[in-house]
C-alpha cells in the first residue's frame, strides 16, 4: 500500500512546513521522554502522584475483573475436581498428615515463642491490618513486578507497609493513590527481604530473581544448612514487616543458599491486608512501656494512623 | 432495488444515501483503541513473570501500518505517556521509544513507499522485538538471564500477534469510518 499523496510536500511551502513541524514536534517528544527517563530512574518515586491517580482510574474495573476471576477459578476447579477426584483424595490425606506435623511443630514453634516474647518482654499481638483490599491488577507487560491494590492513601496506606494474604507475604506498598497503591511483589528483582528459616535461626536475605523465584542469600556463609523443603518465613529485621510471617519454600539447594518459591501467589489470591509497618508498633510499645522519657532514641519512623472506618471494615 | 437486495445501496461503511460517518468516532476510535490496549494487561494478574506483550505499542503499530498518515507523527509522545501511568515501566521510557517508533516507520515509508502485508509485519516485528529488548534494559532492574528468559514468549508473541492486530484495526478502521450519521 502506498502512503497517501497528501504527505507528499512537493513544492508547496505550507506542506513542507507541516511536515517538518511533525518530525520536529515527534523528535521533541523522543528529547522529552528520554530526560523524563532519565528523571524516573534517578527518582523513581518522582512520577508517583501521577501514576497514582492513573491507577486511581484503573482500580474499578480491575474490582470488576478480581470478581470474575475469583469466579472463573472456582468454575475451572470445580471441573478438574470430577476428573481427579480420586488421585485428589490420596493427596490431600497425604497432605493432611503432613499438616498435623506441621502443626504440632507450630504448636512447639508458638510456646518457644511465648518464653521468648516473655524473656524479651514485649507483648505484641497479631499486627492489626489497615485496610483489607483486592488485588486489581498488576505490571503484566513489564519485567518489573508490581500489583495494584484496591485500597490507597484515604483508608491509611502509606508507602513501606507491608502486604500480606493469609498465606504470606505478598510484598511492600510502593506508591500509594488516593484509592489504589502500588505494591511491589517479592518476585520484583528489586526486591529484598530479611528472612530466617522458620525452625531455627538461619538468617538470610530473600531476594527476587523476576522469574517467579526467589533467591535466598545466607548471611553467615560456611556450611550451607539449607535443605529442600526447608520454610524461610520473615525476621523482622530491617523493621518493615513483623517477624514470623510465612515467605518461601526453598526449591533447590545453592552454594551461598537456595532458590525458593513462594509461599503466597499473588495470581491465587484474592483479597489482601495492608499491614502497619511493624517497627512503628516496636516504637510504640517501648513508649506505652515508660511514659515518663521523652523520645527514645529509635530512628523516626512514620506513624500509621489508621482511619476507623478502615479498621471497622476489618473487624 | 431493495426489494431485491436490503443491502443493494449500501457498501461496507453502511447505506449511502442520506449518511455520513461521525466526525467525532472516525477522530477519536485509533486513540481510544490504543489506550484500551495499554489499559487491558493492567488487569491481568501477572505475580511471576511478564504475561502479555505491550498491546499499546502493537496497537500503535497496526494502525500506523494499516491506516499510514492517519495518526500523526508526533502521536506517539501522547499516547507512550498514558502508556507510562500504567505500564510499570519508568515515566519516560514509552514516550522515548513510541516517538523514536513512530519517525523510523516514517523515515522507512518514504524509503518504500509501496509495500505489502509480509513487508509490513517484518518492519512492525522487527520494531516490535527491538521496542521488547530495550524496554527490558530501561526497566530499572538490573537485568538477569533469568529474566530474559521468562520475558522472551513476549518477544514471540508480539511477532505472532502482528496479523491478528492488523485485522483487528481493519475491522474498527471499518467502524470508525461507518456511516452513522444521518443527514437531515
Amino acid at each position: 500500500m502506498a502512503p497517501p499523496s497528501s504527505r507528499r510536500s512537493g513544492f508547496s511551502k505550507k506542506a513542507q512546513y507541516s511536515l517538518f513541524t511533525g518530525y520536529l514536534l515527534a523528535g521533541g517528544g523522543a528529547v522529552l521522554g528520554c530526560a523524563l527517563l532519565a528523571l524516573s530512574l534517578w527518582q523513581p518515586g518522582a512520577f508517583a502522584p501521577l501514576r497514582g491517580a492513573a491507577t486511581d482510574i484503573v482500580a474499578p474495573a480491575g474490582e470488576v475483573g478480581a470478581v470474575t476471576r475469583a469466579g472463573s477459578q472456582g468454575l475451572f476447579a470445580g471441573i478438574a475436581g470430577y476428573f481427579k477426584a480420586g488421585t485428589q483424595n490420596a493427596e490431600l490425606r497425604r497432605e493432611m498428615e503432613i499438616a498435623r506435623i506441621r502443626l504440632a511443630e507450630a504448636d512447639a514453634v508458638k510456646a518457644e515463642n511465648q518464653r521468648l516474647k516473655g524473656l524479651l518482654g514485649l507483648n505484641e499481638g497479631e499486627a492489626k491490618p489497615i485496610a483489607v483490599a483486592r488485588l486489581v491488577g498488576s505490571s503484566a507487560t513489564s519485567v518489573r513486578r508490581h500489583a495494584y491494590i484496591s485500597a490507597g492513601a484515604n483508608d491509611g496506606v502509606q508507602p513501606g507497609m507491608p502486604v500480606v494474604s493469609e498465606r504470606g507475604v505478598i510484598g511492600r506498598v510502593l506508591e500509594t493513590g488516593r484509592g489504589s497503591a502500588r505494591v511491589l511483589l517479592l518476585t520484583d528483582s528489586e526486591s529484598v527481604l530479611p528472612v530466617r528459616r522458620a525452625k531455627d535461626n538461619v538468617i538470610a536475605f530473600a531476594e527476587g530473581r523476576g522469574d517467579g523465584l526467589l533467591r535466598i542469600r545466607l548471611v553467615n556463609l560456611g556450611v550451607n544448612p539449607l535443605k529442600v523443603g526447608d520454610l524461610m518465613v520473615t525476621s523482622g529485621a530491617g523493621g518493615y514487616y513483623r517477624a514470623g510471617v510465612a515467605v518461601a519454600l526453598i526449591a533447590k539447594i545453592t552454594p551461598d543458599g537456595g532458590i525458593a518459591q513462594l509461599i503466597a501467589e499473588p495470581g491465587a489470591t484474592n483479597y489482601v491486608a495492608v499491614e502497619p509497618i511493624a517497627q512503628a508498633a516496636a516504637v510504640e510499645a517501648l513508649e506505652t512501656a515508660e511514659p515518663p522519657s521523652p523520645k527514645p532514641s529509635a530512628p523516626p519512623s512514620p506513624r500509621p494512623t489508621p482511619s476507623p472506618a478502615a479498621l471497622e471494615t476489618v473487624d | 432495488m431493495e426489494l431485491l437486495d436490503p443491502r443493494a445501496r449500501s457498501d461496507i461503511y453502511g447505506k449511502r444515501i442520506n449518511r455520513a460517518p461521525s466526525p467525532l468516532r472516525a477522530r477519536s476510535v485509533p486513540y481510544l483503541t490504543i489506550m484500551l490496549g495499554s489499559l487491558l494487561p493492567v488487569l491481568l494478574i501477572a505475580d511471576l513473570m511478564p504475561l502479555s506483550p505491550s498491546f499499546g505499542f502493537l496497537m500503535l503499530l497496526g494502525w500506523r501500518m494499516v491506516r499510514p498518515g492517519l495518526l500523526p507523527l508526533w502521536a506517539g509522545a501522547p499516547l507512550g505517556a498514558f502508556d507510562d501511568l500504567v505500564s510499570g515501566q519508568p515515566f519516560g521510557s514509552a514516550i522515548l521509544l513510541w516517538s523514536l517508533a513512530m519517525i523510523v516507520i516514517e523515515i522507512i515509508e518514504t524509503r518504500f513507499p509501496w509495500r505489502g502485508f509480509w513487508q509490513d509485519w517484518f518492519t512492525a516485528s522487527t520494531i516490535a522485538v527491538i521496542y521488547w529488548l530495550v524496554s527490558l534494559l530501561v526497566s530499572g532492574a538490573s537485568l538477569t538471564p533469568e529474566m530474559l528468559l521468562v520475558a522472551l514468549p513476549q518477544a514471540l508473541l508480539s511477532v505472532l500477534l502482528y496479523p491478528i492486530i492488523a485485522r483487528l484495526v481493519a475491522g474498527l478502521d471499518r467502524f470508525r469510518l461507518a456511516r452513522a450519521r444521518k443527514l437531515s
